[in-house]
């Protein structure tokens, strides 16, 4: 009796979080990431793909560490085959560098566009095209309409979407599974060693559904993350009875 | 602009072409008959049975009594209109508006061709010896009028000629009457007259011509010197994916339109898969019914025939197109094609394959939408200079040639153009300790460096980069350089990216 009932909660649980648009997560197999201390703070300990993952940057040197996380997530999800789109309205990203990051760069196509009404078209369009793996859109403002247009293209196509925002007008709520704010933060030196050492950033994931928000400080260490929690950040009070 | 004609006469058309396709016609004397009035009637004859005293127009059975080992070959009525028409097509290397002259002539209208040749000798010179190549025994004329070019190429005497602009007249005066294009009882009846040569009638009162030979004398010498313009019907080539679609009704609505469309690419489609074919640009032309023609145009990066595909281009463009009062006719036309191999089709079915028709068919839609420059993809090209370090990929399947270098770390983001900073720095070779960048003062923390990028002297001159990677206090990480070295004066320092 008691087996039956874990069993019909367990199938009631899986139906939320289809309708809830993590489709992605309840599908997939299990991928073994390093990312495991932020997956947990995820539905199901997994991180959600097929959704839309929104990153705000507010200054152009977390720009540069919102990108760059990206790409390293880029580089897990599609893991040096299959083909992503980044598109964006005024490009700076160098593709040589993101060898560094462990994406082939001849596996990225770049659509530069002027207008922000073009670029979200494009990000729609590949949305729905399922032979992509990720698709990465550079805007400036995301609507909640657009937002909830694009989420639901992927919740067909099972494409992974990473809109990044830079200096939104306004922060408005959006319809995606979880909203991320990376910021750079001072390299530690290897072995004591001068010089600069791995890429180090403050990731916050500020809101997720049906998750737990949380603060991390993650290295990118020779295509590996390793992660540390942040200490300095305090987990909301609502979220504490739910972690304990 | 004035014009120029060049005409081009097929002494021998048929027996030529006879010769160019059974080499072994040459050397024996044959003659084309067809029957004429229950008589067979030789209608063409080539160079030996013509030296042996066979002539156009006797009876086969005369011409077999004079030479007993002639060959006789049926003439296949219509041929001449065929070969000419084949011919004009390929003469369209010369111009673009060509046209033929029935029984056995090609009408050019060179106006502005000729200085692609270097000239109008070498442009008429080129024709006949592209013709002689082939075996045709041609004779060419260039002329302001199609009427004397006409005259020349068919009754002057060296195998071509150009006739400058205005020379008309004297180039016609010692030619035959008939040599004006008129009808042989006309002709006929001026050399009975004895007016052999045209310089015997040309300056006769224009009245006195009218009432005994008509109006069309006046009209042929009219036309031979420019004073009255003749027009010319071009060949056009024949399209070989093309579809049209009339309509009883004009049709004015978007879904009117799509619907015709629809129609038409699966037509189109069902046709290229027979012959293994994918189109790789389309155009579209709306015929209105004031005379107006609307036209789109769509094009993809790999052939395609998949007709939903090829409309979802298309719709892109259907609000473009300005319907007005109805359109009548729809035309398609498959303007570039290229083959798809039947076992290309079978891979389709693998997951990857698939994968690339279907990034290649979004690809297409994104270049309908915004253009084609929008869509950049980047392979690595063998330069250390960072701008050049990687270029543009000409297509979504091209694979790099070499490897990405990542020895040595590049920033993600990269300004188009280095920005000039402040600094202040020990010499001779150490990183900055300060930096003001758009008005903020950074302190260099940590630095990696220099490495230096000496610029390719076999591409441009310009001093070398020694590249710096530096980390400020608040942990931002910047790639700065120093133009060239302390020796020559102050050097520059410049902002050139950003690392994350």
């Amino acid at each position: 009796m008691q087996a039956q009932k874990s069993d019909i909660v367990a199938r009631l649980r899986k139906e939320v979080l289809t309708l809830q648009g993590f489709k992605g997560i309840v599908e997939q197999r299990q991928q073994q990431t390093d990312l495991s201390s932020i997956e947990n703070n995820f539905p199901n300990r997994k991180f959600p793909t097929g959704t839309i993952h929104e990153f705000v940057s507010d200054s152009s040197e977390h720009a540069v560490a919102t990108n760059c996380f990206i790409a390293s997530l880029l580089s897990k999800l599609t893991r040096r085959k299959g083909i992503c789109l980044w598109v964006s309205t005024n490009r700076t990203i160098y593709p040589p560098a993101l060898k560094s990051y462990g994406i082939d760069p001849a596996n990225l196509v770049f659509i530069d566009l002027i207008k922000p009404k073009d670029a979200l078209w494009v990000i729609e369009e590949a949305l729905k095209c399922e032979a992509l793996v990720a698709v990465v859109g550079e805007i400036q403002e995301l609507g909640f309409t657009e937002s909830r247009r694009l989420q639901l293209a992927v919740e067909h196509s099972n494409v992974t979407g990473f809109i990044h925002r830079f200096k939104p007008k306004n922060k408005n709520a959006v319809a995606s599974v979880a909203r991320w704010s990376i910021k750079i933060l001072p390299s530690t030196p290897i072995d004591d060693l001068p010089g600069v050492g791995f890429p180090k950033w403050h990731v916050q994931l500020l809101k997720v559904r049906n998750g737990i928000p949380g603060a991390w400080q993650v290295e990118w260490n020779t295509n590996t993350f390793s992660v540390t929690a942040d200490k300095a950040v305090s987990i909301p009070a609502i979220h504490k009875s739910r972690t304990a | 602009m004035e014009r120029r004609y060049v005409s081009i006469w097929f002494s021998s058309l048929c027996t030529d072409w006879l010769m160019r396709r059974q080499p072994y016609l040459r050397n024996v004397p044959f003659v084309l008959s067809s029957t004429e009035r229950g008589r067979a009637i030789v209608k063409g004859a080539n160079d030996v049975a013509r030296g042996k005293g066979v002539n156009i127009g006797m009876a086969v059975a005369d011409s077999r009594a004079i030479l007993p080992s002639l060959q006789v070959i049926d003439d296949t009525p219509g041929l001449n209109e065929k070969l000419l028409t084949a011919i004009g097509e390929w003469c369209i290397r010369y111009t673009p508006v060509v046209a033929i002259d029935l029984p056995d002539g090609i009408i050019l209208n060179a106006s502005g061709c000729a200085h692609l040749w270097g000239g109008e000798e070498r442009y008429v010179a080129d024709i006949l010896e592209k013709f002689r190549k082939l075996g045709y025994d041609v004779r060419i004329c260039m002329a302001d009028t199609i009427g004397t070019a006409w005259a020349v190429a068919r009754y002057g005497r060296p195998a071509y000629s150009i006739i400058k602009a205005g020379e008309q007249l004297s180039a016609l005066l010692h030619l035959p009457p008939s040599a004006l294009r008129i009808e042989t009882s006309i002709a006929q009846r001026l050399e009975k007259l004895g007016l052999y040569q045209v310089k015997d009638f040309i300056r006769m009162p224009r009245g006195a011509l009218r009432r005994r030979f008509g109006q069309s004398l006046l009209q042929r010498i009219d036309q031979a010197l420019g004073q009255e313009i003749e027009t010319i019907e071009p060949v056009n080539p024949v399209v070989p994916y093309q579809e049209r679609l009339p309509s009883l009704e004009p049709i004015r609505t978007a879904t009117g339109i799509e619907i015709a469309l629809k129609q038409l690419l699966e037509g189109l489609c069902a046709r290229m898969a027979k012959d293994e074919i994918g189109l790789r640009s389309c155009l579209l032309c709306c015929y209105r019914i004031d005379g107006n023609v609307q036209k789109i145009e769509i094009g993809t990066n790999r052939p395609s025939r998949n007709a939903a595909h090829l409309f979802k281009l298309f719709e892109l463009k259907i609000p473009a197109i300005e319907p007005a009062l109805g359109f009548e006719l729809f035309v398609l036309e498959g303007r570039e094609t290229e083959r798809i191999s039947p076992e290309q089709e079978a891979i389709w079915n693998r997951k990857e394959e698939g994968n690339d028709v279907a990034i290649a068919e979004l690809l297409d839609r994104i270049a309908g939408k915004v253009g084609k420059q929008a869509i950049c993809r980047y392979l690595p090209a063998e330069h250390y200079w960072p701008e050049r370090a990687m270029k543009l990929a000409g297509s979504v399947q091209e694979m790099p040639t070499t490897q990405w270098r990542d020895e040595s770390p590049r920033p993600l983001h990269l300004l188009h153009n280095p920005e000039r900073i402040e600094v202040t720095v020990p010499i001779p070779d150490y990183p900055p300790m300060l930096f003001h960048y758009k008005g903020v003062l950074h302190k260099v923390t940590k630095a990696d460096g220099p490495e230096r990028i000496e610029q390719e002297w076999w591409l441009t001159g310009g001093m070398y980069r020694d590249y710096y990677c530096v980390e400020d206090e608040n942990g931002a990480r910047y790639w700065l350089f120093r133009l060239g070295h302390y020796d020559s004066g102050e050097p520059q320092w410049y902002v050139h990216g950003f690392f994350g």
